[in-house]
């Protein structure tokens, strides 16, 4: 039996894309498997722990609960495209000072989920921080280092804020 | 003409920020260092297994038991076969002609038993999960959707998973074993009749403790590429032993050791579950032999969950004498474990039973002890050595029971510790179980611990607010760590697990540190760690220092990471190799300069006067001598620029940490929940080589600690059914629930190697349940409830408070 596929034509990291996608796959495994883009990890493939997290939109989804096909039309920003653009320094500069990650398999998911709160929460407190990163699992750190590492960036920075602002963050 | 590299080191935009009072000495132990190295993983840039691209990949699924016991009356392929895509379908007796079978069993664990293991299952599964066939094909797509088109018809068998039946022995798993005992040990001291006799108090209670797995969040994961040309293979594994599996695959499928290579990168994680000989994972191995071309298996969660190792699942009942004033006489265990339907290869499942009996009332200074240990066959998933082995039960064990003592004496609990922990001026001391410990603080470790939390305001607090109807509780946890095992470990069991690692320093042209370590990098920061060690040891910045670790092809023999071993041991040979490194450096810088050795140092990448501090050449300066132009050199001087040390602890056994933990909670009456408010720990690993990462690694040991107290369980049914397979039912601590966690440190070097360093990975999981406990127990006290089955739900205090 042939599988269904379907043309998706969609923009990863400011690259125009055009495939068949088969039905079925998911986000995830197109990013990784067809395009190469390793970054997003799969760590369980049922929607709990986050590692697989990608931007849709400008909004963060599971990788792993979305289908290819279903980006069909829009952006799709991964880990690496964030990094190169300069959207996630401030946040990678912050995690790497405060050792908010240990294997960093978890950190591409959680730094995403970060951006999301310097872009929509930039008021958020050490508990809020803490119930918007719940979505993320981290088995390594206690978590506190990663309290640490975000809420520096919202306090001190201002500057992260109108960076990500200046590199076209608030879509 | 040669000149000097000036090549800047790191990208501008990446340059690491050096703590502006290490610059000017570049001693950077005892630092907060970023890692260095590590910045890829935060921009995806990592290269963990799944990430590995080879030609001519075949993806292998396994078809695994529904049942926790069941023999194979037909196992048909044929269907799947035909599937599109299909490389190839196996059973367990195809397979076993490229793979030999073994026993997971240890010379030093007297009478320890288990039945023979194969790569995949020959005619009986015994338990759910256990692979009985494997799939290969161009897609793992392809080879799940072809697991659906095999036909297996089943003879379900009795399912032994109740500890107790296991040892009672109705039914036997491994007939030709005799009985569901793979390992029993006892002890008694002489006089512990005696001592409880004569007691004023003694007490008893038992202590359960749920089954539960590491759910590191990269899955097990490996890839063996077979090069029949050659007869040799390589492996890339996610693993913490790398010269371990290498052996093992030698002997298993008969290639030879050093045509075996073993390469380890970025792992998602260990803990414990990537250390372990998993029949799947040979299977691998052995299916990229049998079909010559390469071979990957990537678990899905599912499969994590029904087959990584599980841990714990103890019955213990501790009982405890005291004198009237308050003086602990002696601890009495008796402790029951169910391990699954195999000792797990090579190291065993009998090591976490041993470990409870080794550790149970670690932290005092009683003289009578007797333990009884019994680890039992059952048909669940296996279960062996997690994140800190054994402590997380003595741990509890021991402290729960003080902490009932204290209550029946009516004394604090903070004193009645301070009254009965090993006094700091008493090493070295040998414990009734037989350990021997160099140097211990506990009390200076109580006395931080308790300075941290105001322990006095807390007490005063939670009294006001007792009245207020918030239930506080306050629970402490002292506790003792094993960490940088000798040979005794396992190596004198006969296992061929290295207790020795080596590194390989070199100075390159343009002026670099190139260091390579056989301890293995699973995200806890050992190179960033190895960097700080070798660029103090040499004189250079930590940006001038690159890491090399997890490729048995390139890298020193030895152990890998696992018992807290990896910067206590690796971290010395570092040390060792690049002081001597530094060492040769001088000798060049002395024949280049005619000047006396001695008069030299080395420091901020240059060759300086000892005295003075005058630059006399930068390392790049020596290195383009001493590679381009040795003709410039005296004739009978030969440069050496790259050293190799090892180092082997072997004084003691294990070199013990201790340290103490504190957990605030609030408990709901109504509802059973636990509020986590806050948690402490002073530890003391020794010589603290950087802070930052100690610090997160104590608090990350805690957090899985607190999974283990509050959450965590692996639930099978009574015909031994995974019932919580799934990361959506298998609860694993999420941040909203975590507290802020303070963390203080005694340093107490082992004098024992020249660093001092002893392990910090796995207190924090050793401490935090008992601490959660007594935390529990503390605020539930005045209503007379009291929970010891771990996890503690809201249901099982609601239970405890009869509101259930």
């Amino acid at each position: 039996m042939s599988e269904t596929r379907i043309k998706t034509c969609v923009t990863v990291n400011g690259q125009s894309v055009e495939r068949e996608i088969p039905a079925r796959q998911h986000l995830v495994d197109f990013l990784r498997e067809d395009l190469g883009l390793t970054g997003s990890h799969l760590g369980c493939e049922h929607g709990v722990c986050g590692a697989c997290q990608v931007m849709v939109d400008g909004q963060v989804v599971r990788g792993c609960l979305t289908l290819a096909a279903q980006t069909d039309g829009r952006r799709v920003d991964t880990v690496e495209g964030l990094s190169d653009n300069g959207e996630l320094a401030a946040l990678q500069q912050a995690f790497l000072e405060h050792n908010a990650f240990q294997c960093g398999y978890c950190s591409s998911g959680m730094l995403l989920t970060a951006l999301h709160i310097v872009r929509n929460h930039p008021q958020a407190d050490r508990d809020e921080i803490r119930d918007l990163i719940s979505g993320n699992y981290c088995r390594c750190t206690g978590y506190h280092a990663i309290v640490d590492a975000i809420e520096t960036v919202l306090r001190g920075a201002g500057s992260a804020l109108a960076q990500a602002k200046h590199n076209g963050g608030s879509r | 003409m040669n000149a000097p590299n000036l090549t800047p080191v790191v990208a501008e935009d990446n340059r690491v920020a050096k703590p502006a009072d290490t610059a000017a000495t570049t001693r950077y132990i005892g630092q907060s260092v970023p890692r260095s190295g590590a910045r890829k993983l935060l921009q995806g840039r990592g290269a963990y297994l799944d990430d590995i691209r080879v030609p001519r990949l075949g993806h292998v699924v396994f078809v695994r038991s529904p049942h926790a016991h069941a023999r194979i009356v037909s196992l048909n392929l044929d269907a799947a076969r035909k599937q599109p895509g299909i490389i190839a379908a196996v059973d367990g007796r195809a397979l076993a002609e490229y793979c030999t079978p073994w026993i997971g069993v240890l010379g030093h664990l007297k009478g320890i038993k288990s039945a023979e293991q194969h790569a995949i299952a020959i005619d009986r599964a015994c338990w759910q999960g256990e692979a009985v066939a494997a799939i290969v094909a161009e897609t793992r797509r392809q080879a799940e959707d072809a697991l659906d088109h095999v036909q297996v018809e089943w003879d379900v068998l009795p399912a032994v998973t109740d500890m107790r039946a296991s040892l009672a022995g109705e039914q036997v798993i491994h007939p030709q074993l005799g009985d569901n005992i793979c390992f029993h040990r006892e002890l008694v001291t002489e006089g512990f009749d005696e001592a409880f006799a004569s007691a004023d108090l003694v007490l008893e209670k038992t202590y359960d403790f749920a089954r539960h797995t590491g759910v590191t969040n990269e899955p097990r994961a490996i890839l063996a590429d077979y090069n029949p040309a050659e007869h040799s293979i390589t492996v890339y594994h996610a693993t913490q032993a790398p010269n371990m599996m290498q052996d093992i695959f030698s002997r298993h499928l008969g290639i030879p050791e050093s045509s075996v290579r073993v390469v380890c990168k970025d792992v998602g994680g260990s803990f414990g579950i990537k250390v372990h000989v998993y029949a799947d994972e040979m299977a691998t191995a052995a299916l990229s032999v049998m079909l010559r071309r390469p071979v990957k298996f990537i678990a899905d969660r599912m499969e994590s969950f029904l087959t990584d190792i599980h841990a714990r699942e103890h019955t213990a009942k501790v009982r405890i004498a005291c004198t009237k004033d308050g003086d602990i006489l002696g601890f009495d265990l008796d402790d029951l474990t169910g391990i699954g339907p195999y000792s797990v290869y090579p190291r065993t499942s009998g090591i976490e039973g041993n470990q409870v009996v080794n550790l149970t009332g670690g932290p005092y200074k009683h003289k009578q002890y007797r333990a009884n240990l019994d680890v039992v066959f059952t048909n669940k998933n296996v279960t062996c050595q997690y994140r800190a082995v054994g402590h997380p039960i003595a741990v509890a064990l021991t402290e729960g029971i003080v902490d009932e003592a204290a209550r029946a004496l009516k004394m604090d609990p903070a004193e009645f510790r301070r009254r009965n922990l090993i006094a700091d001026d008493a090493y070295p001391y040998t414990f009734p179980s037989g350990l021997k410990f160099e140097k211990l603080s506990h009390h200076q470790c109580l006395d931080k611990l308790l300075a941290a939390m105001d322990y006095d305001g807390l007490r005063a607090e939670q009294a006001q607010l007792r009245e207020k109807g918030i239930h506080r509780g306050i629970g402490l946890a002292a506790m003792i760590e094993v960490t940088n095992p000798s040979p005794a470990f396992y190596g004198v069991g006969g296992a061929r697990i290295s207790a020795q690692d080596g590194a390989t320093i070199r100075l390159d042209p343009a002026g670099m540190i190139n260091v390579l370590v056989s301890v293995t990098e699973q995200g806890q920061g050992t190179e960033a760690v190895f960097t700080q060690i070798a660029a103090t040891a040499v004189g250079v910045g930590v940006d001038k220092v690159r890491v090399v670790t997890g490729d048995t092809a390139i890298t020193p023999y030895g152990g890998g990471t696992w018992a807290s071993r990896g910067a206590g041991i690796g971290g010395e040979a570092v040390l060792q190799a690049g002081k001597a490194l530094k060492s040769n450096i001088l000798d060049i810088a002395a024949a280049i300069l005619s000047q006396d050795k001695a008069t030299l140092d080395v420091r901020n990448d240059q060759v300086v006067d000892r005295a003075t501090g005058e630059h006399k050449m930068p390392l790049s300066e020596l290195g383009r001598v001493a590679y381009f132009r040795p003709d410039t050199l005296p004739m009978n001087f030969q440069s050496e620029l790259t050293v190799t040390r090892h180092y082997t602890p072997r004084e003691y056994g294990f070199t013990f940490t201790n340290g103490i933990q504190a957990s605030l909670v609030e408990v709901d009456l109504d509802t059973g929940f636990v509020k986590l408010l806050k948690h402490w720990c002073v530890e003391d690993c020794g010589t603290v080589i950087n802070p930052m990462l100690v610090d997160e690694q104590i608090r990350g040991g805690i957090v899985q600690g607190i999974g283990a107290a509050l959450f965590e369980e692996c639930v099978y049914d009574e015909s031994g059914q995974l019932q919580n397979g799934t990361m959506a039912d298998y609860l694993v601590p999420m941040s909203a629930e975590m507290p802020d966690i303070e963390v203080g440190h005694v340093e107490t070097p082992t004098r024992t190697s020249e660093l001092g360093a002893k392990g910090a990975g796995e207190a924090g999981t050793a401490g935090a349940p008992a601490a959660i406990m007594n935390a529990i127990n503390d605020a539930l006290a005045p209503f007379g409830a009291n929970v010891a089955a771990q996890p503690f739900t809201p249901q099982r205090i609601l239970r405890a408070l009869g509101k259930v």
